[in-house]
């Protein structure tokens, strides 16, 4: 299992999980804002429509559904 | 259909000779062969700054700005006009030398401006690497997003009745008229010339060369940049030879967007990307700004900036012809030097005395090369 804190909520998960599995399993469904202030989440879960932007260990803008989880990772979600 | 006036292109430039023109009661048509804005307008920046390379060219430019920001009020908040200020950066004791210099001349037009050192300019600009000399901060600069303020002043210009035309070619301009490549003609008793870097295709005698560009935006990372920051070395590389050139220009868009240039090229007319200058450019760029080099880019483009011989537009009468007028060949600055050409053009036309001296960009000059 991986330990990863996601909106400072640590969780474990196993080690091939997306960090938008983990995030979708949190129940958190708005992963981020758009420039219009709406909540925006997955959608193609593939990397193409960058809808599921998320900040990982301070870098914002990766997709979450590209990435896997690593030990210690911190997820900030709904920026 | 008969108008008093034919305004040949629908960029930035003819909007603004729309919406003043058709403000003074004429009767306005605007034809675009391709779409609203669809040249250097949508390529550029949106940048309002006033430049000083020749005395006429800051007195258009300072006439301008104090027009846009007098028009702030009225755009649409789509246009984002944010009035954040210049940042000119010096890397060096020379340009800090430099720095003084322009600043002791705005200070003489009495324009607000601030020596920055160093540390007050990390203060300001925190992503800037340490160790730059300082700069020149020019408030009162702006940055717009110039689609918006385009689709604005002509939309006002259709309020005031003018007609504009999209995806109408036109073949040629001559007095009392524009013959569009159907055969068909638009009669009208004005007729202008904003078709930017096209304008040389109607009317040869204007000397217009592209000088291309290329641009990339990035993701949306809120403040990392908080004025429009070019590097002084950047008036070298803008004015000073021939060759390909590069230089740090970024801008702070209201979305949280970092819009990144600049780099010049002549002699091209292939609007494809550029890979080595474009590394160029960046690379330039992450020496000023070193965290950019973490930061996403969503989109890269090129543009062609309509230049002329001596930097300076072409505003006023064409040689040759009783009622055919020239508003192009703004090269870098048609964003800002817009609403200033309108405004100097519409006094010509309706023989009104202007604000400042129109004679300086007359396509009639004489054009010594810089």
């Amino acid at each position: 299992l991986i330990t990863l804190t996601i909106d400072n909520i640590s969780i474990n998960v196993d080690d091939d999980t997306t960090v938008a599995a983990a995030i979708l399993n949190l129940g958190i469904s708005a992963f981020r804002k758009s420039v219009g202030g709406e909540s925006r989440g997955p959608l193609c879960g593939m990397g193409i429509c960058f809808e599921c932007r998320v900040t990982i260990d301070g870098v914002p803008h990766q997709r979450s559904c590209n990435k896997f989880v690593t030990e210690g990772m911190k997820v900030v979600t709904g920026e | 259909m008969n108008y008093d006036v034919a305004i040949v292109g629908a960029g930035i430039v003819g909007a603004a000779c729309a919406a003043s023109l058709s403000a003074s009661g004429l009767r306005v048509a605007v034809v675009e062969s391709k779409g609203i804005a669809s040249g250097a307008t949508a390529a550029g920046m949106g940048h309002i700054v006033m430049m000083d390379d020749s005395e006429a060219q800051l007195a258009l430019t300072c006439y301008s700005r104090k027009l846009w920001n007098e028009l702030a009020g009225e755009l649409p908040s789509e246009a984002e006009y944010d009035r954040c200020g210049t940042i000119w950066v010096a890397a060096d004791a020379d340009e800090m030398d430099e720095v003084r210099r322009k600043q002791s001349v705005y200070a003489e037009h009495g324009f607000r401006t601030e020596i920055l050192d160093g540390t007050s300019m990390r203060a300001l600009e925190p992503n800037l690497r340490d160790g730059l000399a300082g700069g020149l901060l020019v408030k009162d600069d702006s940055v717009v997003y110039q689609l918006c303020a385009t689709k604005f002043l002509l939309d006002r210009s259709i309020r005031y009745g003018a007609k504009t035309m999209t995806g109408v070619a036109v073949a040629k301009v001559s007095d009392g008229g524009v013959t569009l490549e159907n055969g068909d003609v638009i009669s009208a008793g004005v007729i202008i010339n904003a078709a930017g870097a096209s304008a040389q295709l109607l009317n040869p005698q204007l000397k217009i060369v592209k000088r291309k560009g290329h641009l990339a935006i990035t993701e949306r990372y809120p403040n990392f940049v908080r004025h429009q920051l070019i590097e002084l070395g950047y008036l070298k590389s803008a004015h000073g030879s021939n060759a390909d050139s590069v230089a740090f220009n970024i801008q702070p868009r209201r979305t949280g967007q970092i819009l990144l240039g600049s780099s010049r090229q002549f002699g091209s007319d292939d609007s494809r990307l550029d890979f080595s200058i474009l590394q160029r450019m960046t690379a330039r760029a992450f020496e000023y700004m070193p965290g950019l080099r973490n930061l996403s880019t969503v989109r890269v483009w090129t543009g062609f900036r309509p230049a002329t011989p001596d930097n300076l537009p072409y505003i006023g009468k064409i040689p040759g012809f009783d009622n055919v007028y020239a508003a192009c060949g703004h090269e870098g600055l048609g964003i800002t030097t817009s609403l200033g050409t309108a405004d100097l053009l519409s006094s010509a036309i309706l023989g009104r005395r202007s604000a400042i001296p129109i004679e300086p960009y007359s396509p009639s000059r004489t054009i010594t090369e810089h």
